[in-house]
């Protein structure tokens, strides 16, 4: 009896340890992915960031020196200010906007047109990125359909300067993370039951306090995601700001690019792009608090 | 145990076939090394097939090129290539001595290249030589001034140096964002001499750089700035010249450029030879062609920028060179300064001014 369980026992020990072997040789090839194309090239960018140019332009001894200097040079601080300021009013206006949107496509089209909705929704998704924004500058400058339509119906005598400025930034930023707010947000919507809506109304509650106190919370994570995935692709992006901000401010992805492409000062490049990392690293940390996605 | 080895083949096939993938693919990033090749990191006016096509066919060679937009891309290339990878380098002539220095350039024998039909301006040693040595040969230069629509401003007004900070311009100008021409231009609007900058000069020249900033409309790269002069949207470019003009000249003959009495900035490209190539010949050879009076000729009107040729000897049809101001250019380069040549240190420095400038409401 105790060699059939001590054999019963050893062969469990063994069907949990091949269990686990390939368990690990599943999720290997995931983990070296993440090794060698986030920690590896995140490990190399503090390395570079701690080895600051000398004065012949050559890498020099390790010093926090570019750290200190991002620190104590106010249009540095600035322009990391401006990306912040920038993610947030794009983070609270596409999300204000794909609400509406997402919740018509969920739960007041019928569901055969949802489909049609949906690609409607995510139809500019399918042009260039670069395009979309020139597109915009089409749109918005002097010269652009805004202005000629005002000037055509005298309301204007001088083109207005709609374009070149940090509004015309979040508007281009607003356009494109509508879609993708939009998409997070019905896919949560849709996961809720539509008979929680219906038990608050048979308990008194309105439509309208239904939304709100039941409908709303429930899908507060597909508004997380979204505005999660907004901060990380908004605050590093330096595609719209160049074409559409006309340097008017300064967003923290043109200073990275501005250390490459005129000195090829990689270690403050890689210092103000960890700068960046961890004010993404914050913002993740915060909206998890805040939702305990965790338990989600 | 064949299903099993069967598994364990399409498990390993899983992992190894993405790594050779990517292994092929890492490979077929750098240039190619066929023989008959000649790898050119070079600006976008050397891609003309109209240019490189009489040049290959007369060597039977191929010219690989890479596109760099500046000195700083091309070390960044190079940090990614073996030695001997590229051949040719464009260059911005001011970091003719950075690069020598390097060991990245070849001495070049001044004999091989036609010199004396250089002006002596632009053939400046200080910009192609290092100790008596010649690195690079001028090919190309032009201007970073004022350029401006004549059917909106007044050309007369453009001389006056501080034309962009008149109150009367104020949201029809735009500016390039560039902070080495800028400065100079504003350093000279000051009325100091771009070669003495120093450190007292900065916080004149941020203030001067700022209220040109609140004058104007935008501040913008090559496209945004070029596509606002042409479409209207601004009436002035200061940064501007005849690359932005001279190649827009059939559909916008308004748009001109010129120096102001206060002087201007000029920028200057040169080809020199890489020190690690193995193909320095047919590298030299290369170099003779575009400063030979054709290859000047087509570079010089290149489809994605106009400039001077360095070569007068170039063949230019009259208009061109009436595009160009071909006569204007003695008074031209005599008014204008080269970009500065400096140290790293206070290369960062008018960084640093130019991003305070940037970030100023």
């Amino acid at each position: 009896m105790t060699v059939y369980a001590t054999v019963a026992g050893v062969s469990a020990a063994h069907a949990v340890s091949r269990v686990r072997l390939a368990g690990l040789a599943y999720v290997a090839p995931a983990v070296l992915w993440i090794l060698l194309f986030f920690f590896a090239p995140v490990l190399i960018m503090v390395g570079y960031s701690l080895l600051p140019l000398d004065a012949n332009g050559a890498l020099g001894a390790p010093s926090l020196a570019d750290y200190r200097t991002f620190f104590a040079e106010s249009a540095y601080l600035g322009a990391l200010s401006n990306s912040v300021v920038t993610t947030a009013i794009v983070v609270v206006f596409s999300s204000l906007l794909a609400y509406p949107f997402a919740y018509c496509i969920a739960c007041v089209i019928a569901p055969r047109f949802q489909r049609i909705a949906l690609a409607a929704a995510i139809l500019p998704f399918w042009t260039s990125y670069v395009v979309r924004s020139y597109a915009w500058l089409l749109a918005l400058s002097p010269t652009g359909v805004i202005n000629y339509s005002l000037r055509a119906l005298h309301l204007i005598n001088h083109p207005l300067i709609l374009a070149y400025n940090p509004h015309a930034t979040e508007l281009g930023f607003i356009h494109f993370f509508i879609m993708l707010n939009t998409l997070t947000i019905y896919a949560n919507l849709v996961q809720i039951n539509p008979r929680y809506a219906l038990a608050a109304e048979d308990l008194g509650a309105s439509k309208f306090w239904g939304f709100l106190t039941v409908t709303l919370p429930l899908s507060l994570p597909g508004v997380a995601v979204g505005a999660f995935l907004t901060i990380v692709l908004c605050i590093g992006d330096y595609v719209t700001p160049q074409i559409l901000g006309g340097f008017r401010e300064l967003l923290l992805p043109q200073l990275i690019m501005m250390q490459i492409q005129r000195q090829l000062d990689l270690p403050m490049a890689s210092a103000m792009s960890l700068i960046l990392t961890v004010v993404v690293a914050m913002a993740y940390m915060a909206m998890q608090r805040w939702l305990k996605m965790a338990r989600l | 145990m064949t299903a099993r080895v069967h598994d364990d083949h399409r498990f390993l096939a899983r992992l190894v076939l993405p790594a050779l993938t990517l292994g092929v693919l890492t490979c077929g990033a750098s240039p190619a090394w066929a023989d008959g090749t000649l790898n050119v990191l070079t600006w976008c006016d050397h891609e003309d097939p109209t240019l490189l096509k009489p040049f290959e066919a007369a060597n039977g060679v191929k010219v690989n090129f890479k596109d760099i937009d500046s000195t700083a891309a091309a070390l960044a290339v190079l940090k990614q290539s073996k030695p001997g990878d590229w051949d040719v380098l464009v260059i911005d002539e001011t970091d003719t001595g950075r690069l020598s220095k390097m060991g990245i350039l070849a001495p070049l024998s001044a004999e091989d290249y036609p010199f004396s039909t250089i002006p002596a301006t632009i053939a400046d040693p200080k910009l192609t030589s290092v100790d008596g040595t010649l690195y690079t040969v001028p090919e190309k230069f032009g201007y970073n001034t004022v350029a401006y629509n004549k059917g909106n401003v007044d050309p007369a007004a453009m001389t006056e140096i501080n034309a962009p900070w008149d109150s009367k311009y104020k949201g029809r100008v735009a500016v390039y964002d560039y902070y080495v021409p800028e400065i100079e231009y504003a350093a000279l609007a000051l009325g100091k001499d771009p070669a003495t900058l120093g450190d007292a000069d900065l916080e004149a020249i941020k203030d001067k750089l700022v209220a040109l900033k609140q004058n104007a409309a935008m501040v913008g790269d090559v496209t945004t700035v070029q596509q606002a002069l042409a479409t209207g949207a601004v009436d002035m470019l200061v940064g501007g010249g005849e690359w932005v003009t001279a190649g827009l000249a059939k559909d916008q003959p308004n748009l001109d450029y010129t120096i102001p009495k206060e002087g201007g900035v000029r920028w200057q490209q040169g080809l020199g030879v890489f020190a690690s190539s193995n193909e320095k010949p047919l590298a030299v050879k290369f170099i003779q062609y575009i400063l030979s009076p054709e290859g000047q000729g087509k570079l010089a009107t290149s489809s994605c920028y106009w400039g001077m040729p360095a070569n007068s000897a170039a063949l230019l049809t009259p208009a061109q060179k009436t595009i160009l101001r071909w006569n204007d250019q003695a008074a031209f380069v005599k008014s204008s300064h080269p970009y500065l040549q400096m140290t790293p240190e206070f290369d960062k420095k008018l960084q640093a001014l130019w991003a305070s400038v940037l970030q100023s409401k």
